[in-house]
C-alpha cells in the first residue's frame, strides 16, 4: 500500500486538479520559473555573484553598465548586480518570514475571534483596531525601535505590523461561514466545534487570505526598505533591494541604473508573487474547477460519463 | 409500524433573544413520535418548524421541557455525552448546496460520519461503504470525485440524504427536503425517502409549508402557528376533519387544480403573522381569526383531545 503511493507520488502530483489548473496558463509557468531562479541565485549568491558585493573599489565608482559591470557600479564602486544578486537573500527572507509571521498570527485570532465571538472578539478586534490606527511603517518603526537593529527583528517588525489585516479579513470571512449549513452538518456527523473549525470554516476562508498574502509579500519587501532607508533595518553594509533603492536614488539623473536595477528587481518578485498567489487561489477554488486548466482528467471524466449513458 | 416511542417532545420552549425581548420560536409543544413513522410538521415561515427540528437535535439548546431520544433525557447532555446519540439521529437541509461544504468531494461529504466515527476498517473499507450509500440513495458512481455544485440541485439532495444515512440512523429530520427543487425531483426524492423508510424502519419529522407534500408521506400531521402546535392528528383525520380555523386556511388556501373551482368560494386568510416577540397571552391566531370572540384572547388554550388521537387548541371547537 505505502510502496504503491510512493511510487504515484509524482505522476499523481502532476495529474492533480491543483497543479493543472495552476500551471495551466504560460504566463503562470514563467512566473513560477523566474520566482525559482530568483530564488535559487539568492540561496546560492557567492556562486553566482561576480564580484564581493561589498567590497569597495573607489577607482570604478558610478560606472555605468560595462563588460565588467552589467549593472554598473554604485558610489562606493560595488558591482550593482553582484549586490542585488546578495540582496534577494534578505529581501526574499524579510518578504517570506514577514508574510508566514503575519498571515499565522492574524488567521488564528481572526478564526477564534469569529468562531468564539463574545468579549473574546470585541478584545481581540479592539486591539486591532488600535494596531490598524497607527500606520504600518511607524508600528515596524516603533517596534523595531524596541527589538533592536538585525534580519530576524525586521521580520518580526514587519510582521506583526501586518497582523491586522489577516485578522480582521479571516474574522469577516469566518462570520459568513460559520452559520452556513454545511457547518451544522459538520455538527450533526458528530464533529467537534474544534474539528469543525478546522476542516469547514478555515478551507473556505483561505482564499481571500491567499490573495493579501501575495499582496503583502510585496509591501514586507517594500517595508524593509523604507526601515532600512530610515535606519532601523539591515545595517549596511549589508545589500537589501529596498536599501540599494534608497541609497541609488541620489544618482537617478546621472546613472539610474544603480536604483533602477533593484527597483526592476522587486518589481519582478512582487509580480511574479501576485500572479503564483492569484493562479493558487484559483486552484483552491472548486468552483472555477473545468474552467480553467482543461486538462486530461476531465477529458477522461466525460469520456466515462459518455460510455455510461451509451 | 411499531408502537415504540423513539422521540418525545414535553412542554418543549424554545426562546431567542431579540430586539429587547424573548422571540417565542418554540412555545411549549408536546409530541410522540412512534418509531418507523412519520410526523409530518406544517405551518407558514417564520412559525417555528425549523427551530423545532433544530432544537429536537440539540443543534440549540432548550429553553425549557424536555426531549426524550428513545426513552433518554438528552434535553441537557454536553457535546460529549451527545456524540453517541448524534450518529443516530439525522438532519437533511432544505438547501442542498447550502449544506454541502463546497471545498468537499461528493466521497468526503458522504465519508465525512465515517470518519468522525471512524466506522470503517481501512481504506478499501471506506470505499466499499461509500460505494455502498451512493447506491441506496441512487447516486451513480462516477460522481464520487466531484464537487456539489457541479451537480444538479436532485444529485445534491441525494448527497446530503447519503450523509445523513452514513451513520445509518433511525431518526431523521427532513427540514423542506423538496421545497428548492423542482416538481419532477420533488417526487423522486419523496419515494426515495419513502422507500427508505419501508427498508430500513427510519423515522421522519418532515417540516414542510407544502401540504400536498405532507399528505403524502406522514403518518401524523402537527400545524404549527407562532411556535404553538394549534392541532394535531392522524394525516387522514386531518384532512377530512380540520377542526382549527388556521388549518382550515392553510387548506383552502390549497390550490384546486380544476375550473370548478373558481365557483367554490375559498375563504383566505386576511392579515398576517403577529410578532413572535413576548406575545400576549392568548391564541395566538386570534388577530386572525374570523372566529375570534374576546374569550381568545387573555388566557393561553390548551391542546384538547376532541376525538381519539386528534388534539385542537380552539375555543370554537371546544
Amino acid at each position: 500500500m505505502m510502496e504503491k503511493n510512493k511510487k504515484s507520488v509524482l505522476s499523481r502530483l502532476r495529474s492533480s486538479r491543483i497543479f493543472r489548473v495552476m500551471f495551466g496558463r504560460k504566463l503562470i509557468v514563467v512566473c513560477s520559473v523566474m520566482l525559482v531562479v530568483m530564488f535559487l541565485l539568492a540561496i546560492f549568491a557567492p556562486l553566482a555573484a561576480p564580484y564581493d558585493p561589498n567590497k569597495d573599489d573607489l577607482y570604478n565608482v558610478l560606472k555605468g553598465s560595462t563588460a565588467e559591470h552589467l549593472l554598473g557600479t554604485d558610489s562606493n564602486g560595488r558591482d550593482v548586480l553582484s549586490r542585488i544578486i546578495y540582496g534577494g537573500r534578505i529581501s526574499f527572507t524579510v518578504g517570506v518570514v514577514a508574510v508566514v509571521i503575519s498571515s499565522v498570527i492574524g488567521m488564528a485570532l481572526g478564526l477564534i475571534s469569529g468562531v468564539i465571538g463574545g468579549a473574546v472578539d470585541t478584545v481581540i478586534m479592539r486591539v486591532m483596531d488600535a494596531m490598524m490606527a497607527v500606520p504600518m511603517l511607524i508600528l515596524a518603526l516603533f517596534l523595531g525601535a524596541i527589538l533592536g537593529q538585525g534580519l530576524g527583528n525586521v521580520c518580526l517588525a514587519i510582521g506583526i505590523s501586518m497582523v491586522p489585516g489577516y485578522a480582521r479579513i479571516t474574522r469577516g470571512q469566518v462570520l459568513t461561514v460559520r452559520n452556513a449549513d454545511y457547518v451544522t452538518a459538520g455538527t450533526l456527523c458528530g464533529g467537534s466545534w474544534v474539528r469543525n473549525t478546522i476542516v469547514h470554516v478555515f478551507p473556505n476562508c483561505l482564499s481571500a487570505n491567499i490573495v493579501t498574502m501575495t499582496s503583502s509579500l510585496g509591501g514586507a519587501i517594500l517595508a524593509e526598505a523604507n526601515l532600512s532607508f530610515l535606519g532601523m533595518g539591515i545595517s549596511p553594509p549589508t545589500a537589501s533591494w529596498g536599501a540599494m533603492v534608497s541609497g541609488g536614488y541620489k544618482y537617478l539623473s546621472t546613472q539610474p541604473i544603480i536604483a533602477i536595477a533593484p527597483g526592476v528587481a522587486i518589481i519582478i518578485v512582487v509580480l511574479c508573487f501576485n500572479m503564483v498567489g492569484d493562479a493558487l487561489r484559483d486552484a483552491l477554488d472548486p468552483k472555477l474547477r473545468g474552467t480553467l486548466g482543461k486538462g486530461r482528467k476531465r477529458e477522461k471524466q466525460s469520456r466515462k460519463g459518455r460510455d455510461h449513458y451509451a | 409500524m411499531e408502537d415504540k416511542i423513539l422521540v418525545e417532545a414535553r412542554n418543549l420552549k424554545k426562546y431567542f433573544k431579540a430586539g429587547g425581548g424573548q422571540l417565542h420560536a418554540v412555545d411549549g409543544v408536546n409530541f410522540k413520535i412512534r418509531k418507523g413513522t412519520t410526523l409530518g410538521v406544517v405551518g407558514e415561515s417564520g412559525c417555528g418548524k425549523s427551530t423545532l427540528g433544530r432544537v429536537l437535535l440539540r443543534l440549540y439548546d432548550v429553553t425549557d421541557g424536555q426531549i426524550l431520544y428513545d426513552g433518554t433525557d438528552i434535553t441537557t447532555m454536553n457535546a460529549k455525552e451527545l456524540k453517541p446519540i448524534r450518529a443516530r439521529m439525522q438532519m437533511i437541509f432544505q438547501d442542498p448546496s447550502g449544506s454541502l461544504d463546497p471545498r468537499k468531494s461528493v466521497k468526503e461529504l458522504i465519508g465525512e460520519p465515517l470518519k468522525i466515527y471512524k466506522a470503517y476498517n481501512g481504506i478499501d473499507d471506506y470505499d466499499a461503504k461509500i460505494a455502498e450509500i451512493m447506491k441506496t440513495v441512487g447516486l451513480n458512481e462516477m460522481y464520487a470525485d466531484s464537487f456539489s455544485h457541479e451537480l444538479d440541485g436532485g444529485r445534491r439532495q441525494r448527497i446530503g440524504i447519503g450523509r445523513a444515512l452514513a451513520m445509518n440512523p433511525e431518526f431523521i429530520i427532513c427540514d423542506e427536503p423538496v421545497s428548492a427543487l423542482d416538481v419532477s425531483i420533488q417526487a423522486q426524492i419523496l419515494n426515495l425517502l419513502m422507500d427508505l423508510q419501508d427498508e430500513k424502519g427510519l423515522t421522519y419529522v418532515f417540516i414542510t409549508h407544502d401540504l400536498s407534500v405532507v399528505k403524502h408521506i406522514s403518518h401524523e400531521i402537527m400545524v404549527m402557528y407562532l411556535g404553538q402546535c394549534v392541532e394535531y392528528a392522524r394525516t387522514a383525520d386531518l384532512f377530512a376533519n380540520p377542526l382549527h380555523p388556521y388549518t382550515q386556511g392553510l387548506l383552502n388556501a390549497v390550490p384546486i387544480p380544476s375550473l370548478k373551482a373558481k365557483k367554490l368560494s375559498t375563504q383566505v386568510m386576511r392579515g398576517e403573522l403577529t410578532s413572535p416577540i413576548d406575545p400576549a397571552p392568548g391564541c395566538r391566531f386570534a388577530a386572525r381569526c374570523p372566529y375570534a370572540t374576546e374569550k381568545c384572547r387573555g388566557k393561553d388554550i390548551a391542546l384538547t383531545e376532541v376525538e381519539p388521537g386528534h388534539f385542537v387548541s380552539c375555543r370554537k371547537v371546544l
